[in-house]
């Protein structure tokens, strides 16, 4: 084994994974917010967080293509799309809730699953669709902008590219400004309210159907600021990216104990950590036997473990049986 | 009784289904059509690639279907969404070999989907011929109908390692692939010949991820290789070289022809100038059709060629000529399968866009040329100005698995 | 029709079948006849007629009419036999999913492993594992009987593996563990080509053995082709039609006994359960046993017809697509899982794919729609891309219009018209919404 190897390669290794799991975490951030209220996995939230990275990248082509991509700073450029970004997932993210989600109120849990489930399957082809007609292309690559790329020394020899910094940061400010909202706020209190009892919060006046329009409305937005970094971070989009980064956020928001908005941020960050962990040390430590593509077993085990003397997650309450 | 309400609304819609279907041109028999299927993934993740397979076969049957229809056949293309998966792909070749009018197939882009897919073909000997399967149990199975046009993972693969022994120079190479049958069987062959030939490989590792790539990144560079060799396509490869680089991994890179697409330099920009890749497809100056190629697929579909539409423009103009002599075969009327699959085996130094070819009797091409190609520029619309690098004609390995 | 007598219902349903039985054999190749003849067992099972009518008409149906029609048009049998392969898996995860309320997102890995446990034995690959074996493996290909009941266990077992440790989970953290589980055995099969090489990861394993057909003596004195071609398609739907037959009088019997009713009592309240003196651990092990063994018997069956298994064919799709079947159908009824399997199977392999091809068709031929002429259509629009689209938007109207699947089990039907109202009171009494 190599030790050295080994030892030189931690500290990048921990930065790899704190990004990773940040750029979970603030995926997982929509998931735990409908679950909370709704207790459904809105499996379409990974459809929603593509169509950000599809129009943060749709803004940034046209820029490109009218040369003016160079006349924003790049922080106002990335503050522009990350914001179109929000807008749009917000507003098809409620517009989904209304056709395909409010229908099925009162509904066994399973029923808007596979409804989501068709959502899903329908925004993904339909994303291709406009992408094809309107570009005829439907794998988008992210223009360069070099400011993004630029390195910066944080300790020693570690050194990060400005964009994640910029993700940890629009993370954190997102987790901030929603627990903010959530335990501060009336129109938070009155989401926890239609999270713990509907038909209650319903008696106390709060007009549900419009807390769970707004509920969608901030988890679509979350999405959308994800698929927009998520698009500078990584560099190439199609219809079907989704799927892979939902799945692993919603692992972490369940890691984390759904519906639990810290613990989505502590799941993703686990996760994102384990996997970056397994892929850089398999190979190494079983001497090639196996290597980085265990990465998902390992998370995966992980996950059956914690959840095993966790059933609700790292930070979800412990609810005692009353028998 | 509710029940009866649905079951009626059923009856009904079925009705209505069974009044309107049956009017349909694709019911009617006309003896003077030949078909020809493609089956590709034309939804999904794989579709791009899928779609690249079905749209050069649709121009090469617009562009050299002029011989037949003239004979008095009209020419349909048939394109069927094999998913990616087996089971639809099997389903598929079980309805399309039920309509005598298909001659042909060309397809698949997965060897998991074309092998079990060829046996249904090979009940009643309709030829196929794969424009992009290189995993080699496609013809070590020896099934007569099954043709390919592209080199084996095997070839390929030491076609790669002796290139960057004996021109590059190389003593250390780290192989990656992308844990398919594609990807990791040419990366395969390339570990299996670098030994032999002088190198010494530093690590083997598959991986599915397609967007973050700096958990892999960290230990190949902290071994620093003079080589890395992905197997894999474009669209994967291009995340990992570009983010390799940004990470200061110093190393050459290398590929197969999953690399060969502008879209590639799209991705990757200037990550990949001075990278090799290694092909059965002839660059433009080579081959000059290939350009003439490019040049009308832009056209008609607005967009460059995806990695193996030449390769299937060529499977098209391939079965085309064989269909066109088992005709002549037949005194002028509709040939069966089996005569066009037995055509398609005295396919005999056909020029194509991507090589010239004969088949062995496993439906391989021999000799296959492989050309090593250097890409000069990040610039996606300077892909077309590769450099030809190196050229070799392997015939494939005669025995079996 | 309440009013018709028995006998005229049966003579109705009778001249049904016999009707587009014959309109199937007409026109072999049109998707229409086909449906219409498909929907005879709807028929049959809706309308009241005498049972002993019913199982003959069944029988007639299944044994007699689908074979002869399939062998004029080799497809349907092929769609018949995928529709029973999904059918039994559907049934599977009924039992976990319908009738035990456990959320299952990774029930596709049972099937892998039924398909795996198969596949290594009865093909070479057992040789690269035991390369002096040479004498024993392959097994031939009648060791695949006694394959399909050392799938059955397998699976079983590995139903129990994933159980044991998340007894204490439970909704949607069971679901996520199960998603996960599921992408392990994916994950395993495909890289479990080295250190030793046990699946050939994502190459595959080929020829995986097929039974042999050692009735084809019999089939030769009755003047019937003996070409494995012509025969294995039959075959293997015999087969199919076997299992099914197995698992649906299995699952009638759980369902039926006070394992099934601790089921039902665990799927509505645990704890409820557990004070009644409902063995939990034991009961919820079982469900997830008896779910997992149907799809490893399918599993074995699906490898030796394919001749062929990579690990494509066990993503988490395949598990999302077998949960569609059964919610569909109606959790938690037997004959809505049938249903569901059968209608999901038949619109993603036929229906979608005949109308993909047909619009084709018509726009190779200019044919007009409205005065606009499709073959002006740009090929971004190609229908053949945008199969799956139109798949999810039933899947969306179904849950709207239809959400206790369209043949749901009575207290399945029940408990959602009582969530209905109570939740059209909930809106009546908490405001607009």
């Amino acid at each position: 084994m190599e030790w050295d190897v080994l030892i030189a390669i931690f500290p990048s290794v921990v930065v790899d994974g704190l990004v990773l799991g940040f750029v979970y975490a603030m995926i997982a951030l929509g998931y735990t917010m409908v679950y909370g209220v709704l207790q459904m996995i809105n499996f379409a939230h990974s459809e929603i967080f593509v169509t950000g990275a599809f129009v943060g990248a749709e803004i940034l082509l046209i820029m490109q293509a009218g040369g003016t991509l160079g006349a924003l700073h790049p922080l106002a450029l990335l503050a522009v799309i990350v914001l179109v970004a929000m807008l749009v997932s917000a507003v098809l993210a409620v517009a989904v809730e209304r056709i395909a989600y409010r229908p099925l109120r009162g509904a066994p849990r399973l029923i808007p699953l596979i409804s989501a489930i068709g959502v899903s399957f329908f925004l993904q082809d339909a994303i291709r669709l406009v992408e094809s007609l309107w570009r005829n292309a439907f794998y988008l690559t992210y223009p360069v902008v070099e400011f993004f790329d630029l390195r910066i020394a944080i300790a020693g020899d570690i050194d990060v590219p400005i964009k994640s910094i910029l993700v940890v940061v629009a993370s954190l400010l997102m987790l901030v400004v929603l627990t903010l909202f959530v335990n501060r706020t009336r129109l938070g209190t009155a989401i926890r309210a239609v999270a713990e009892d509907q038909a209650a919060a319903g008696l106390m006046g709060i007009n549900v159907g419009r807390m769970i329009s707004l509920t969608f409305l901030i988890g679509g937005a979350m999405g959308g600021a994800a698929g927009a970094l998520f698009g500078v971070q990584f560099g190439t989009i199609n219809p079907y990216t989704g799927f892979i980064p939902g799945i692993k956020a919603f692992t972490a928001a369940v890691l984390g104990g759904i519906g639990n908005v810290p613990g989505a941020m502590v799941g993703g960050l686990v996760l994102g950590m384990l996997e970056t962990l397994a892929a850089s040390y398999m190979s190494l430590l079983t001497g090639g036997a196996f290597g980085a593509e265990y990465k998902d077993i390992f998370a995966f085990s992980v996950l059956i473990l914690i959840l095993m003397f966790r059933p609700r997650g790292l930070l979800g309450e412990v609810v005692r049986e009353k028998l | 009784m509710k029940g009866s309400r649905v079951l009626a609304a059923v009856l009904a819609a079925l009705a209505i289904a069974a009044l309107s279907l049956p009017a349909l041109p694709v019911q009617a028999q006309q003896l003077g059509t030949i078909k020809i299927a493609t089956q590709s993934p034309l939804s999904g993740g794989q579709a791009a690639l899928g779609e690249g397979i079905k749209n050069g076969a649709q121009l090469a049957l617009e562009q050299l279907g002029g011989p037949l229809t003239r004979m008095g056949f009209r020419l349909e293309l048939v394109p069927f969404d094999d998913q990616a998966k087996p089971d639809v792909g099997v389903a598929n070749a079980r309805n399309l070999v039920t309509d005598p009018a298909i001659l042909l197939v060309v397809g698949h882009l997965n060897s998991g989907v074309a092998i079990p897919s060829s046996e249904v073909y090979k009940d009643s000997m309709l030829a196929m011929i794969s424009p992009a399967n290189t995993n080699p149990l496609i013809t070590d199975r020896k099934l007569r109908n099954v043709f390919r046009i592209v080199g084996r993972d095997d070839v390929q693969g030491v076609v790669g390692a002796e290139y960057a022994a004996t021109e590059l120079k190389v003593k250390t190479v780290y192989i990656l692939h992308d844990k398919t049958a594609y990807g990791q069987g040419v990366a395969e062959f390339f570990r299996q010949h670098a030994p032999k030939v002088g190198m010494r490989v530093l690590g083997f590792e598959g991986t599915e991820e397609k967007a973050n790539f700096d958990p892999i990144i960290n230990p190949i560079r902290a071994r620093n290789p003079e080589l890395v060799y992905f197997g894999g396509i474009y669209d994967q490869a291009g995340v990992f070289f570009k983010q390799a680089r940004a990470k200061g991994l110093r190393s050459r890179f290398m590929g197969p022809d999953g690399m060969d697409s502008s879209e590639l330099a799209k991705i990757a920009g200037s990550a990949i100038v001075g990278m090799t890749y290694s092909t059965v497809a002839g660059p433009t100056a080579v081959y000059p059709a290939a350009a003439k190629f490019a040049r009308d697929y832009k056209a008609k579909y607005g967009k460059d060629p995806e990695p193996f539409a030449a390769q299937a423009y060529d499977a098209m103009a391939i079965g085309l000529a064989a269909i066109q002599r088992a005709v002549t075969a037949n005194g002028g009327r509709r040939p069966t399968r089996e005569q066009v699959t037995a055509e398609v085996h005295k396919t005999r130094a056909f020029k194509g866009l991507t090589g010239t070819f004969t088949f062995d009797a496993k439906g391989d091409p021999v000799p296959a040329t492989y050309f090593v190609i250097q890409i000069v520029s990040g610039d996606p619309t300077k892909w077309g100005q590769n450099r030809l690098v190196k050229r070799l004609d392997i015939k494939p390995p005669s025995g079996s698995m | 029709m309440r009013s018709s007598s028995p006998t005229l219902r049966a003579a109705l349903v009778a001249a049904y079948v016999v009707g587009t039985g014959a309109l199937v054999a007409a026109v072999p190749r049109s998707l229409p006849a086909f449906l219409l003849f498909m929907a005879s067992m709807l028929l049959v099972y809706r309308l009241e007629v005498p049972p002993r009518f019913r199982a003959a008409a069944v029988f007639a149906i299944l044994v007699v009419i689908m074979p002869v029609v399939g062998t004029s048009n080799t497809f349907y049998l092929e769609v018949a036999t995928q529709v029973g392969i999904f059918v039994a898996l559907a049934l599977g995860l009924n039992i976990v999913v319908g009738l035990a309320g456990l959320l299952d997102l990774g029930y596709v890995a049972f099937y892998a492993v039924g398909a795996y446990a198969w596949a290594i034995f009865g093909s070479p690959q057992a040789l690269k594992i035991w390369p002096a074996a040479t004498a024993i493996f392959p097994l031939p290909g009648w060791w695949f009987f006694p394959f399909l009941l050392v799938a059955v266990a397998l699976a079983a077992l590995t139903g129990v593996l994933l159980g044991l440790p998340v007894l204490r989970v439970r909704g949607d953290y069971l679901a996520i563990v199960t998603l996960g589980f599921g992408e392990v055995i994916r994950v395993l099969a495909n890289n479990l080509d080295k250190p030793v090489n046990i699946t050939n990861g994502p190459i595959g394993i080929t020829p995986v053995g097929r039974p042999p057909l050692f009735f084809a003596p019999v089939v030769a004195r009755l003047g019937v082709s003996t070409e494995p071609a012509f025969l294995y398609p039959l075959y293997f739907y015999f087969l199919v039609m076997v299992i099914v037959l197995v698992v649906i009088l299995v699952t009638q019997r759980f369902k039926d006994s006070h394992i099934g009713r601790a089921w039902e009592a665990i799927r509505e309240d645990e704890a409820a359960a557990v004070a009644m003196g409902i063995p939990l651990v034991p009961m919820k092990l079982l469900a997830f046993a008896a779910g997992a063994s149907f799809a490893g018997a399918m599993g074995a069956l699906f490898g030796a017809k394919q001749l062929f298994i990579n690990p494509e064919s066990f993503t988490f799709m395949e598990s999302i697509g077998v949960l569609a079947m059964v919610i569909l159908g109606g959790m938690g009824s037997i004959p809505g899982a049938i249903l569901g399997a059968s209608a999901v199977t038949i619109l993603n392999l036929q229906v979608l794919k005949q109308l993909s091809l047909t619009l084709n068709a018509w726009k190779s031929a200019g044919v007009s729609i409205l005065g606009f002429n499709l073959a002006d259509l740009p090929t971004q629009l190609e229908p053949a891309k945008y199969e799956r689209m139109v798949f999810g938007v039933i899947l969306i109207a179904m849950m709207i219009f239809r959400q206790q699947g369209i043949l749901p089990s009575a207290r399945r039907r029940m408990e959602i018209e009582e969530a209905r109202a109570a939740a059209a009171e909930q809106v009546v009494t908490g405001g607009s919404s």
